[in-house]
C-alpha cells in the first residue's frame, strides 16, 4: 500500500511534462495509420478497420489479462499454448455434445463454459506454482507452455481438431456478425479492456498489484496477501485466454498444434509497448489496447504494400516496435536531467 | 596345436550353429525413421505409414517393418542409431527431420551395410542413398499455374499466398510464377502465409481491402486455402466463378472436389502417403527381380471431380 501510494505521488509532478510518456503509443498508433492510408487509401475503408478491430480482439484480451500478471511483477508465457489447448478441449466437448444437445445454442454454450471453466484452471495451475511452489513464473509458464501445446497435438492425433459443421453454423456469428456497426469480437475486447481498467484503476485488487510489482517485501509486511493477488492475476489471465478462445473458434471452426503460436509474446509486447513496465509496479491497461492495435496494424500494412520485401517483415515489425517504445520511454523534455 | 585346432573347430561349429538359427527366422528387416508428427501433414504420413506396415507385413510374412517417429534431429540420430544396433536392420527408409544434421547418421547405417531410401528431404551429401522418393514441388507450381492458365484469360487478377520462406516454397512459387509468365495474368501480389489457416485468413483479408478486382487465389496448401475460403466468405467474394487452388490433398478438400464445391474445384497433390511409396518400393528392392534404386519423383497430380476418390482416406488424420 504505502509503496502503491507513494509511486503515484512521485510521478504526479512529472506528469505535465511527460504527457507523451502516456500519449505515445497513441501518437505511434496515428503515426502508423497515416503511412497505411499514404501507401494505401483502402487501408482506411471501413472493411480493412473492421478486420484490423476485430483481429487485435484475440491479442488485446489475452494482454488485458497479461497487464495484470507483469504489473504484480510475473510473466506469463503460456497464454499461446493455453488457447490452443482449451480451443481444442472446446471443440471435442462441443463435437460430443452433438448427439445429446444437438447442434443448436446449448452445445456452444457447453462449449463455452467449459472454455472458461479450464482457463481458470489452468491459470490457477500457474499461479499456484508459482506462489506455492515457490518456482519462477517463467519457468512455470514455460513448463505448462510446453505441456499445453503438447496437449492439444496429443488430442488433434498430431493433425487439426474440425467442429462439427452444423454447430460451426450456430457458433459463426459470434465470430463474423456485428451489434452497431460493431463485430462481436471488438464488443468483447471493449468489454473486457473496461472491466480491466476498472479493476486496475478503481479497486484495491488493483493497487495490490501494483504494490506487489513494487515491491513484494513491502507488500507482504503491509499485509496484502501476495501470494493469493498474485494467484489471481494468473486467474484473471486464464480467464481473458478463455474469452479470447471462445471468440477464436468460430472463425475458422479448428484447432491445431499451429493455433496460437507466439500469442504469448505478442500479448507482452503489446502490454510492454501501451508503457507497462516489464519488470512490474506499473501498469497501464489503455496502453495495453493500444499496444495491440499497433501489432496488429503493423501486420496490416504489410500486407497492404509491396515495397518491403516479404522477407523483411520480421525487421520491420521489430523496428516499429523499438520505436514505438522509446517514443514513450525517453523523458523528451527531462532529457538531460538524470532519472530519480 | 592340437588345442588351437580344437578351438578352430569349435569356433567353426559355434559360428554355423549362430547362422542356422538366424536364418531359422530370418527376417527382413527394415527400419522406418521420419519426424513425430505436430501438424496435419505429417500425422497424415504417420497414418499411412502404418497402414502400409500392416499391409507389407501381412503380404511378406518374412519383412518386419520397424516404424519409428522422433521429437527432434538429435533424437532421431540417437534412433537410426538403435535401428542399427538393436534391430540390425537390413534396410531403412528415412525421412530427415534436417538434412544436415542427418547426413552422418544416414552415412554409418549405410556402412553398416543397409540399403538406404531417403524420402522427401535429400540429404546434404549426394549418392549415401539407394533410393530417393519425394513430391515434386517445382512441378506442383507448375500444374497450379497451368490450370490457373485454362480457368482465366487475359488481364484476369490473381494473388498468391506463399509458406513459410524455405528452398520449398520458393521452387513452388518460381516455378508458378515461369508458368504464368506470358500468359497476360496479374499476379497483384504475393505474401507469406505460412501454411497455417489463421494467416491464409488474415492475409486474404488484407489483399480483399487492397484489391477490388481479383478473379482467383494461389495458396499452395490445403491449410491456406481454408483461411482464404473463409475470408472470402465473409467478404462475400466467394461467388462470380472465383475459385481457390490449393496443395497437399488434405481429405476434407478432396472430398470438397468429390462433392462438387465451386470455390475449390481442384487440387494439387503433395501426399503424405510418399512415405507408404518408399516403403513399398525398400520392400520389393528386396523382394523384386527388377531393380530399384534410383530416384522416384511424384508426379504433382492435378487432382479433379474425376480421379478424386482415388486420392481420399477418410480415415487418414489428413
Amino acid at each position: 500500500m504505502m509503496t502503491a501510494s507513494d509511486n503515484t505521488a512521485t510521478s504526479k509532478p512529472r506528469r505535465p511534462t511527460v504527457d507523451l510518456k502516456t500519449l505515445g503509443p497513441a501518437v505511434a498508433l496515428l503515426i502508423l495509420c497515416i503511412i497505411g492510408f499514404l501507401l494505401n487509401p483502402a487501408f482506411i475503408s471501413e472493411g480493412n478497420l473492421t478486420n484490423l478491430l476485430t483481429r487485435s480482439a484475440f491479442i488485446g484480451i489475452i494482454a488485458v489479462g497479461a497487464t495484470f500478471v507483469i504489473t504484480a511483477g510475473g510473466i506469463d508465457l503460456s497464454v499461446g499454448s493455453m488457447a490452443a489447448a482449451i480451443a481444442g478441449v472446446m471443440i471435442i466437448v462441443m463435437d460430443g455434445a452433438v448427439e445429446t444437445l444437438g447442434t443448436g445454442v446449448p452445445t456452444v454454450l457447453l462449449g463455452c463454459g467449459v472454455a472458461v471453466i479450464l482457463g481458470i484452471g489452468a491459470g490457477w495451475i500457474n499461479g499456484a506454482l508459482t506462489t506455492k511452489g515457490k518456482i519462477e513464473a517463467f519457468i512455470v509458464t514455460l513448463g505448462t507452455m510446453g505441456i499445453y501445446r503438447s496437449l492439444v497435438t496429443y488430442f488433434a492425433d498430431g493433425g487439426t481438431l474440425s467442429l462439427d459443421f452444423d454447430v460451426r453454423g450456430t457458433y459463426r456469428p459470434v465470430y463474423y456478425d456485428s451489434f452497431l456497426g460493431l463485430p462481436f469480437p471488438v464488443w468483447v475486447f471493449i468489454a473486457v479492456a473496461i472491466c480491466g481498467w476498472l479493476l486496475l484503476n478503481r479497486t484495491a485488487f488493483g493497487r495490490y498489484c501494483t504494490a506487489i510489482g513494487s515491491n513484494e517485501a513491502v507488500a507482504r509486511y503491509s499485509a496484502i496477501n501476495v501470494d493469493r493477488v498474485k494467484t489471481l492475476t494468473y486467474v484473471i489471465q486464464g480467464l481473458c485466454v478463455a474469452f479470447a478462445t471462445i471468440i477464436y473458434v468460430p472463425r475458422l471452426g479448428s484447432a491445431s498444434a499451429s493455433t496460437g503460436v507466439l500469442w504469448e509474446l505478442e500479448a507482452i509486447a503489446a502490454v510492454i509497448i501501451g508503457g507497462t513496465v516489464l519488470k512490474g509496479g506499473y501498469g497501464r491497461i489503455g496502453g495495453t489496447i493500444l499496444g495491440a492495435l499497433i501489432l496488429t496494424t503493423i501486420g496490416n500494412i504489410l500486407n497492404f504494400t509491396d515495397l518491403i520485401s516479404n522477407y523483411l517483415n520480421g525487421t520491420m515489425q521489430g523496428l516499429i516496435i523499438i520505436v514505438a517504445v522509446f517514443l514513450q520511454r525517453s523523458d523528451w523534455k527531462l532529457a538531460g536531467r538524470g532519472k530519480s | 596345436m592340437h588345442m588351437k585346432k580344437m578351438l578352430g573347430v569349435m569356433a567353426v561349429t559355434g559360428l554355423m550353429a549362430f547362422a542356422g538359427s538366424a536364418s531359422a527366422q530370418e527376417k527382413i528387416k527394415i527400419g522406418v525413421s521420419y519426424p513425430t508428427p505436430t501438424h496435419a501433414w505429417a500425422a497424415g504420413m504417420n497414418w499411412h505409414a502404418e497402414q502400409a506396415e500392416q499391409r507389407l507385413e501381412a503380404l511378406y510374412p518374412d519383412v518386419d517393418l520397424i516404424l519409428v517417429n522422433s521429437p527432434d534431429p538429435e533424437a532421431q540420430a540417437s534412433a537410426l542409431e538403435d535401428l542399427v544396433s538393436v534391430h540390425q536392420i537390413d534396410g531403412l527408409v528415412v525421412l530427415p527431420f534436417e538434412s544436415e544434421p542427418l547426413t552422418d547418421p544416414v552415412l554409418n547405417v549405410k556402412n553398416s551395410g543397409a540399403w538406404i531410401t531417403v524420402v522427401d528431404r535429400g540429404l546434404s551429401q549426394p549418392g549415401i542413398e539407394d533410393l530417393y522418393v519425394a513430391g515434386n514441388n517445382p512441378e506442383l507450381g507448375r500444374v497450379s499455374a497451368q490450370y490457373m492458365k485454362t480457368r482465366l484469360k487475359d488481364g484476369d487478377n490473381i494473388v498468391v499466398l506463399r509458406g513459410i520462406p524455405t528452398v520449398i516454397d520458393n521452387e513452388r512459387f518460381d516455378a508458378f510464377m515461369a508458368e504464368i509468365e506470358g500468359s497476360g495474368i496479374n499476379v497483384l501480389d504475393h505474401k507469406h502465409a505460412n501454411w497455417n489457416r489463421d494467416d491464409g485468413f488474415e492475409v486474404m483479408q488484407d489483399f480483399l481491402s487492397r484489391f477490388p478486382d481479383i478473379d482467383a487465389v494461389w495458396a499452395q496448401d490445403d491449410d491456406i486455402a481454408i483461411g482464404v475460403v473463409a475470408a472470402l466468405k465473409q467478404a462475400g467474394r466467394d461467388g462470380d466463378g472465383m475459385f481457390v487452388v490449393g496443395g497437399a490433398g488434405m481429405k476434407e478438400i478432396i472430398k470438397g472436389i468429390m462433392d462438387g464445391d465451386e470455390l475449390m474445384p481442384v487440387d494439387v497433390l503433395y501426399p503424405p502417403a510418399m512415405i507408404a511409396t518408399a516403403m513399398d518400393l525398400t520392400v520389393s528392392a528386396f523382394k523384386s527381380n527388377g531393380p530399384v534404386a534410383g530416384r522416384y519423383i511424384l508426379g504433382a497430380t492435378l487432382i479433379n471431380k474425376d480421379n478424386a476418390e482415388s486420392y481420399y482416406f477418410p480415415e487418414s488424420p489428413f
